[in-house]
């Protein structure tokens, strides 16, 4: 239960880190909180020959709000800070209701919004989050940078596109404003457990109160979280009251196979009532606040 | 790969020691710094009986290693016993309450619970048993560590 050898290096700026990078090529990692890394290195799931630490990088913390109905969060924000903001709270109540739900607080306390995006767990939640609010991920590279939308940037089971080179430096999400819901419904065994199957669903009313926007994503299904889209279009145009059966929608478009936490046909069920749940209660708050 | 020396501060302390980097902090801090008052069990992050404080924040030091931690500041069990020999009140709740037994766990919950106290006013029993969840313990039920803690937080036990 120890990891196997490696070097660790721990550069002051974003842009040595990029460096390191560069030059260690893909037997290095980059090591951010360690609440998911670090487990599997002392499991020997995995290994490398050297990992770069960026955890004490302060240009690569903090949370503000951007131009264009944006609020932004470095990479190397810690969740327990990202739970506790009055900016994320106010600005995207999906990340702040799903935060907490994160592990322990404990582990929120050294895991960070960016290292749960790059490592990318089938029921993680800040990637069901960003997925949901079709957050922007900014990445870069020693020469190069991009800025990658959710879908694209997770493409698998702890994988997503950055390349070992490339480092995560923040996330970017949407401010939906007026007349908006959300919610955050997973199930799991214990408090803190990964979520066998959850849905987060995000809705927004026109004056006229019939859905103009809606996001329905289940995670722990699958490789990926997934959207919902042809539940989410199913949605659009209809009056609050006449949302109904929208569940076995949302769940049919997911794939759920079986484990060893639970068979696939218990996911999808699950899947559809979580999302009748999850539509009711955000379309509650859109209405009335 | 090769060891390294650095320099820790823990419990007011520096303290030096001779690590590779994969040397976790939880055994440095037992192997080198003879504080062992902090237990290694599961290794993984799950179970919670590393916990220490660093930088004020309940962590797992399973999941720290120790050549990261030059510039922080590392508090242990050790740390919060009063340093005459007598018991914190939340280690004298667990006393009073039978919220231990064969101890193991004891510690890590001494420093989780107390960071979980330091923060909240007047938990729900809800929100005692939502702090108690990242700690494992097999022995007690947790009965015992809910009761000692809803009394520290009403001020009951000095």
């Amino acid at each position: 239960m120890k990891p196997a050898p490696f070097d660790l290096v721990r550069p002051e700026t974003a842009e040595d880190a990029l460096d390191r990078l560069h030059d260690l090529g893909d037997d290095a990692r980059v090591l951010a909180g360690g609440q998911s890394l670090v487990p599997m290195l002392a499991l020997r799931l995995v290994r490398f020959s050297t990992l770069v630490d960026i955890s004490d990088i302060a240009e690569l913390q903090g949370i503000d709000v951007r131009d264009g109905g944006w609020i932004r969060i470095g990479a190397g924000t810690r969740q327990s800070a990202v739970e506790q903001s009055p900016i994320v709270n106010s600005g995207v109540p999906l990340l702040a209701r799903a935060t907490p739900l994160i592990g322990h607080f404990q582990i929120r306390n050294r895991g960070t919004i960016g290292g749960a995006l790059a490592h990318a767990d089938p029921a993680g939640e800040s990637p069901a989050v960003a997925l949901t609010l079709d957050a922007v991920m900014e990445v870069r590279s020693k020469t190069s940078e991009w800025l990658v939308p959710a879908d694209l940037f997770l493409k698998g089971t702890w994988t997503t596109c950055l390349e070992p080179d490339q480092l995560l430096l923040g996330v970017r999400f949407p401010v939906w404003g007026q007349r908006s819901g959300f919610a955050v419904k997973e199930v799991a065994r214990r408090r803190g457990d990964f979520a066998l199957v959850g849905a987060m669903c995000a809705v927004q009313l026109n004056d006229g109160n019939k859905i103009a926007r809606s996001c329905i994503t289940l995670f722990g299904v699958g490789a990926t979280p997934i959207r919902c889209r042809a539940a989410e279009k199913e949605l659009i145009g209809l009056p609050f009251s006449q949302v109904e059966g929208l569940g076995q929608l949302a769940a049919a478009e997911a794939e759920p196979r079986d484990d060893i936490h639970a068979t696939g046909s218990y996911r999808r069920r699950v899947a559809a009532t979580l999302v009748e749940r999850g539509i009711r209660e955000a379309l509650d708050e859109a209405l009335y606040g | 790969m090769d060891e390294q020396v650095v320099e820790l501060t823990v419990n007011g302390i520096t303290m030096v020691v001779r690590v590779e980097p994969r040397t976790t902090l939880v055994d440095a801090l037992r192997d080198q710094c003879g504080l062992t008052g902090t237990h290694a069990a599961c290794e993984h992050g799950v179970c919670g009986a590393c916990t220490v404080l660093f930088d004020g924040q309940a962590v797992r030091s399973c999941l720290l290693f120790a050549v990261q931690s030059p510039g922080h500041e590392v508090v242990t069990v050790e740390g919060l016993t009063p340093s005459d020999g007598g018991l914190s009140p939340l280690q004298e709740a667990l006393r009073r309450h039978h919220g231990l037994q064969c101890g193991f766990c004891t510690p890590g919950f001494v420093v989780s619970l107390t960071a979980f106290l330091a923060g909240t006013k007047s938990p729900t029993d809800e929100e005692i048993l939502d702090a108690c969840s990242g700690n494992l313990c097999r022995c007690t039920g947790y009965r015992g560590i809910v009761r000692a803690v809803r009394d520290v937080s009403r001020g009951l036990v000095e």
